[in-house]
């Protein structure tokens, strides 16, 4: 029963495993063009699990920034795991205990959450395990192959595979602004925020992870009081 | 400052904010602006990182724009992540190749 379980969550996260390993190809070539060693990015991935958050910790990283510029840049940009685990939470109901939750929270990605929600019968330990499984070594074994690779490639190629994980986030945005107007709103506010940071004389001395903390905030709090989401953003039964 | 150090607030931070509501505060966030703020969050985050860096991170402007709008505007033909994370790639190596031509 166990077997099964943990085996049906595997098979759910293989296309997500796939998936990741692409797209941390593309930060392990990014960690090791900024100076990063291809086995420190490894570490990065492997103990973190998040895509935006990482490229925002390689930038105060590089940037030199305090330890404080660095836990308030996680903080905000990964504070949407705190609705995920809030949602799945209430999915779990009673059935599972403190210690399997410390080790489901640790999987916690977008694509986790979304399969475990969309999922019918109800969520167990192994069937999240073997959700997680995949994924995380997908994440962890890209991330250190588009290091090494980027350690031994050419510098014209390596060049152009750092600008692999900006286009998987283009990927990501435009689709969604295309289909809802508020999340372009939320786009081009952003877009014009970072561009101040970036050109503004005086702004641009801002360092590089909080003008992202800065644009974040701004663009979502605006977007939130002008278009606040339906309530279907409740936690689901 | 030393990098671990740096990877330690990184991921005990993250951790926390996925670990924290799913063992303490197990109550639904009533607020409707907060629960909008994060839904607008992660694409608010993803433009913010791209634009302009995408601009400065590869040996000219000129790359980093096609590279952009390579993938703008297969993104918006609904092509897959990996389609356009690649021909963005291409896009800059082809620049770079015109480049060195010219010059």
């Amino acid at each position: 029963m166990r077997g099964t379980e943990y085996r049906a969550g595997l098979s759910r996260g293989l296309p997500v495993g796939m998936g990741y390993f692409s797209v941390s190809f593309g930060f392990g070539t990014m960690a090791v063009n900024q100076g990063l060693r291809a086995l420190d990015a490894t570490l990065i991935s492997l103990t973190n699990l998040t895509s935006a958050g990482q490229f925002a910790g390689l930038t105060v990283i590089v940037a030199g920034a305090t330890l404080w510029e660095m836990i308030l840049t996680q903080l905000i940009i990964n504070s949407r795991y705190a609705l995920m685990s809030l949602a799945l939470s209430q999915r779990m109901g009673q059935r599972i205990g403190l210690l399997p939750r410390m080790l489901i929270a640790f999987l916690n990605t977008d694509e986790i959450f979304a399969l475990a929600m969309s999922r019918m019968e109800p969520l167990t330990l192994p069937f999240m395990l073997g959700l997680g499984t995949l994924p995380i070594l997908g994440w962890t074994l890209g991330t250190l192959c588009g290091a090494l690779a980027g350690s031994v490639l050419p510098g014209s190629i390596r060049t152009a595979l750092g600008v692999m994980l900006y286009g998987m986030f283009v990927a990501i945005v435009v689709p969604e602004a295309k289909r809802e107007k508020e999340i372009l709103a939320v786009v081009v506010l952003a877009l014009v925020c970072s561009s101040l940071f970036a050109w503004v004389p005086g702004l641009n001395r801002v360092s590089a992870g909080l003008a992202i903390v800065i644009c974040t905030v701004e663009a979502a709090a605006i977007c939130a009081v002008v278009f606040p989401v339906a309530e279907r953003g409740e936690a689901p039964v | 400052m030393n990098l671990y150090l740096y990877i330690l607030a990184m991921a005990v931070t993250t951790y926390l904010i996925r670990v924290l509501p799913l063992t303490l505060f197990r109550k639904p966030i009533s607020s409707r602006f907060l629960r909008s703020f994060l839904h607008y969050v992660p694409y608010a985050c993803l433009s913010a990182m791209t634009f302009p860096a995408i601009l400065s991170s590869t040996d000219s402007v000129i790359s980093g724009a096609a590279a952009l709008a390579v993938a703008v505007g297969l993104a918006y033909r609904g092509k897959s992540l990996i389609v356009v994370a690649l021909s963005s790639s291409a896009a800059v190596l082809l620049c770079q190749w015109g480049i060195s031509l010219l010059g």
